[in-house]
């Protein structure tokens, strides 16, 4: 085999223009791939830690039917304390999770004494909100970013809000909300702070502190309406998201917890734990890229099969003479078919050997150079591209499988030749 | 002696279109070993076709050809490579040498793709074959940088690179002038006499025909004479 590794590198060496030319159309498709992959990867999961880190947290658990109805911010779908304070046993117990915060949502409607307008208040701990999505503060544009919602009666309020209502910081407002028995009760706050949304200038959550939004809607217990997870290994979304269902599941009498379905995963109890995913809209973005990442692939494959097909292909037309010399001389044909394979598969080894090489020298020259881009409401996002071994070995496996395959065909061709027609070819 | 080709019979017919072609009409012979055989006779007269089928790169229609005790007309084509690779040498018309290989790596490429000898054994056989052909001068030029006589003495050289039983050498000389064509007939000779291998050529060039101890005259497809030159004399210009 070495010897067929030996004469089949000769046989490059020889073409060299042809062999350098397929080379390089190999190593650029995958230079391409592996750079978009790294850019893509590193914008989306930018995206996602905007998502996850600022508003959502990973997992959020609620009563079941409340995200369904999640526009209504439905009062009476809240957890109630009992279950509150199980759940708080099965987080502080279960593995992996970082941080949790418990919110109380509603809507309300919002005044600066002239004019009135309707918010989704968001009812939350400062501290664990803080832990739980520890981008948040950083969404502050006017106030502190570091004494959040800091006493009773503050309220961080979004830019939208602010600038329609020509409100700052120090101003006194309204929030009017109506209860789950339907009474209505209303109270003054003053603006702490004017945070931006993470999307662009469409959002309308306001953040009090959790006891003054009980207070606000007369809660005589402690209720939630959500519970947001913060992992440790967001890649383990999934699993956890079944462990915490299973265990939260147990918590209301169901020991068996559900099979995995896709985004969320209920328990039979009438809890639902639901990934980021299943709440944001931003997963269709992200599965988008994750269907263009899969296009690009399917055009970098297109491109080895179809150059190293028309290289292989010219390589046995080019060579008939010699390939019947070479099986009168008594080769054998699986060795022409292996000679042939060979070469087909060290283009797609140089290929893969430059293109990673390159990829991950422009990977590591894009983190130097530190390119920012911005995204909504955020300015100078640093996109951090990066590459991980697994996305390596699928393409480098892919390249060399199509490698592979493209020679095929000609190299089996060139071991069927009869040797009589082939040393009389012209 | 024993006859290490034997012929009884042989029918060789091409199929063109509709038409059957027949290139070899029922010939027989025996060939026996160390010889020096040449096939002479015209254009289409059937002495390309003859060797082929003694090389197993083509099969008879019909008749019956064992080369060194092998009916080689049921060998596939596997076993056929692997029965060239072991006994058969091939010296061709156009010398057929790998352009971008240098002289060494073309007589070491049977060695390496066929027989798969390992480097020390390589090494001393090509240097012997070199020494042999007269072109251990020349073991690292390219086949652009020599004659077509040198050419045609790496050839032979690689022919019998495997140690062959038998070498088959269609029209050797057809591309050379009359003085390198006698040259590589007389290395052919001295290859035979040195190795004990078998030569069976062919040549439409009656001057070098009579370098051969056998003479097989074809013509259209049938033996027309079989010419034995038991007393035959070594040339004057060996």
């Amino acid at each position: 085999m070495l010897n067929v590794l030996k004469i089949a590198l000769r046989n490059l060496a020889r073409f060299h223009r042809r062999t350098l030319l397929t080379s390089t159309l190999i190593t650029l498709g995958i230079v391409a791939v592996l750079l978009f992959i790294a850019t893509a990867g590193s914008f989306k999961g930018m995206m996602i830690g905007q998502f996850t880190d600022a508003i959502l947290g990973h997992l959020e658990i609620h009563r079941r039917g409340y995200v369904a109805s999640i526009d209504n911010l439905p009062l009476n779908l809240n957890i109630q304390p009992t279950m509150v304070g199980k759940i708080e046993d099965v987080l502080g117990k279960l593995d992996g999770v970082e941080a949790y915060s418990e919110r109380v949502k509603f809507g309300a409607m919002f005044s600066n004494f002239t004019e009135t307008t309707s918010v989704r208040v968001n009812g939350i701990d400062p501290q664990r909100e803080a832990a739980t999505t520890p981008l948040m503060p950083g969404r502050i544009t006017e106030g502190s970013k570091d004494n959040l919602l800091a006493k009773s009666g503050d309220i961080l309020i979004p830019t939208l809000l602010a600038r329609g209502l020509k409100l700052k910081v120090g101003d006194t407002v309204v929030l009017v909300a109506t209860n789950r028995d339907g009474s209505v009760n209303g109270r003054t706050f003053i603006v702490s702070g004017v945070m931006e949304a993470v999307s662009g200038p469409s959002g309308r959550d306001a953040y009090i502190r959790i006891d003054d939004a009980r207070n606000l809607l007369r809660m005589t217990q402690p209720e939630v309406s959500e519970i947001a997870v913060r992992l440790k290994n967001p890649a383990k979304i999934d699993e956890m998201r079944d462990r915490l269902a299973s265990q939260v599941g147990a918590l209301v009498g169901q020991a068996a917890a559900p099979g995995p379905a896709k985004k969320a995963s209920g328990t039979p109890g009438g809890l639902e734990v639901h990934t980021w995913a299943a709440l944001s809209p931003f997963s269709n973005i992200a599965n988008m890229i994750d269907l263009l990442t899969l296009f690009i692939k399917v055009m970098l494959v297109s491109i080895v099969l179809i150059s190293i097909l028309n290289v292989m292909v010219m390589a046995v037309y080019e060579r008939i003479r010699e390939i019947g010399t070479i099986a009168a001389i008594g080769t054998p044909p699986q060795r022409i078919l292996s000679l042939f394979l060979t070469e087909g598969l060290l283009l797609g080894c140089g290929g893969v050997v430059l293109g990673v090489a390159i990829s991950l020298a422009a990977v590591y020259v894009l983190n130097v150079w530190k390119i920012t881009f911005n995204f909504g409401m955020q300015q100078g996002l640093v996109l951090s591209p990066s590459l991980s071994a697994r996305d390596v070995m699928i393409i480098a496996g892919l390249v060399v499988l199509m490698a592979l395959l493209a020679s095929l065909q000609p190299a089996w061709k060139a071991s069927r030749m009869d040797p009589v027609k082939a040393l009389g070819h012209v | 002696m024993t006859a290490l080709i034997r012929a009884e019979g042989l029918v060789k017919t091409y199929r063109s279109g509709e038409v059957d072609v027949p290139a070899v009409r029922g010939i027989s012979f025996a060939i026996d070993e160390k010889s020096f055989v040449v096939f002479v006779g015209p254009s289409g007269s059937g002495k390309s076709t003859v060797l082929n089928m003694i090389g197993c790169l083509d099969h008879p229609t019909g008749g019956k050809l064992t080369v060194m005790g092998t009916d080689v007309s049921t060998l596939n084509r596997r076993s056929a490579a692997d029965f060239r690779g072991r006994h058969i040498g091939f010296v061709f018309q156009d010398f057929n040498l790998i352009p971008v290989l240098t002289v060494y790596e073309n007589i070491e490429y049977p060695l390496i793709m066929v027989q798969d000898w390992p480097e020390k054994k390589r090494r001393e056989q090509i240097g012997r074959l070199l020494d042999a052909v007269g072109m251990s001068a020349q073991a690292n030029k390219r086949p652009d940088q020599i004659s077509g006589g040198q050419k045609q003495r790496v050839a032979v050289a690689r022919a019998l690179a495997t140690n062959s039983d038998l070498v088959l050498a269609d029209e050797p000389t057809a591309n050379l002038d009359h003085d390198t064509a006698y040259r590589i007939i007389d290395l052919m000779k001295k290859m035979r006499n040195e190795f004990g291998t078998t030569f069976v050529f062919s040549t439409h060039d009656p001057k070098i025909m009579g370098e051969a101890e056998i003479i097989f005259t074809l013509e259209d497809g049938r033996l027309q004479q079989e010419q034995h030159r038991a007393n035959h004399q070594e040339p004057a210009h060996a």
